[in-house]
């Protein structure tokens, strides 16, 4: 190794990059948006509004917003250089494909289901009495 | 956002670390994101078993309890008091770490205790909903609630649930367990000594990773 090498020390000493202001900026985007999230949850469950996949499509920008300022400013990855942020992204991606190939076989797996098992088909439209659920009942494992 | 890199520069020729990051840190990166395909794989196959099902439980009617206040129904606030602490000990963990680069002992220690605080309350917390949960008949394979349509549901919500959680719980647990031993390696100094806090930012970048993979979770179980 030659002495031009770096060690750990050339990176700890790095007092510039630190902004205790955006660390709060950052905090009161992430709390606004799981705010933002509950409310529109609960008043979803009160009143039915809105038709529930497309406010699941909500959700999940809402949660990928939160995702990206968690890594770019708390995992402090977007002051980091590109090179970087691209090995991390880059392979991040392939969940893309993971989802769209998964969540397809799944509604699969339901159509096939849903057409040539019975049990299952009749087991849908089969509604059930609702049970009491007492924080004092019967507790599971216990005999 | 990113760092310029000066013109000409020639970062991969040697001498320096071509992602200008020390190396262990750079490993921490690469382990979080192998941490992140095996969440994924989990909450995938969640994602995959709830789209062939016809139906699925209301997280609105199964999580409404809340410690002390009986049987009232409160949808989702217990578990954004959990997502709030979890936030907040994230801000305390980022605060740590820049009291380390200004090479701030006494600071670093009163982060790093606040960010072990709440790591502990979301444990507490998730205790809490467990043992709820379970006094209402819910365990790896037991289910007690129907479907949101009314029919007969599957033990898939429960023990995806309780897996998924219960996985995510134990980084928080292990989490807790790293910060601990960095509060003591820098009460006794250590990191005075070796000159710089680059452990309290490679244990940072796993905490922040757990407060991560929780945004994941509270989206799959609590509102979708």
């Amino acid at each position: 190794m030659s002495s031009a090498s770096p060690t750990s020390a050339d990176f700890g000493k790095d007092k510039s990059s630190f902004d205790s202001k955006a660390v709060w900026r950052t905090f009161w985007i992430l709390l606004c948006i799981t705010v933002f999230e509950l409310i529109v949850a609960i008043v979803y469950y009160e009143t039915h509004f809105f038709p529930k996949h497309i406010l699941n499509g909500v959700f999940i920008i809402m949660t990928l917003a939160k995702a990206f300022f968690i890594v770019a400013e708390f995992m402090h990855l977007g002051h980091e250089i590109k090179n970087l942020i691209m090995t991390i992204a880059i392979p991040a991606c392939l969940f893309i494909w993971f989802l769209i190939a998964f969540m397809w076989d799944g509604s699969s797996f339901h159509d096939l289901r849903m057409r040539y098992d019975k049990y299952q088909y009749e087991q849908s439209k089969t509604k059930v009495k609702p049970v009491e659920h007492k924080e004092e009942g019967k507790k599971p494992g216990v005999e | 956002m990113a760092q310029t890199v000066p013109v000409g520069q020639k970062w991969w020729s040697g001498g320096r670390s071509p992602f200008n990051v020390e190396y262990g840190k750079l490993m921490m990166w690469y382990f979080l994101m192998s941490d992140a395909f095996t969440f994924g794989a989990f909450l995938i196959s969640y994602g995959t078993i709830r789209f062939s099902s016809s139906s699925w439980p209301n997280p609105n009617e199964v999580f409404k309890s809340f410690p002390f206040i009986g049987e009232m129904s409160v949808p989702l606030a217990f578990v954004s008091l959990m997502t709030f602490i979890l936030i907040m000990s994230s801000v305390t963990m980022v605060m740590a770490v820049g009291a380390g680069q200004a090479q701030d002992r006494k600071a670093v220690m009163k982060w790093m205790f606040l960010t072990i605080l709440g790591g502990l309350a979301f444990l507490g917390c998730q205790a809490w909903e467990w043992t709820h949960l379970h006094s209402e008949g819910a365990w790896w394979g037991r289910n007690p609630f129907m479907n949101i349509d009314g029919t007969q549901s599957t033990t898939n919500f429960t023990n995806f649930f309780f897996t998924i959680t219960g996985f995510h719980g134990f980084h928080v647990f292990s989490g807790v367990i790293i910060n601990t031993i960095m509060l003591i390696k820098t009460w006794r100094g250590d990191f005075q000594r070796t000159g710089h806090y680059l452990m309290i930012e490679k244990a940072g970048l796993y905490w922040h990773f757990v407060d991560l993979v929780w945004v994941f979770v509270f989206t799959c179980f609590y509102l979708l």
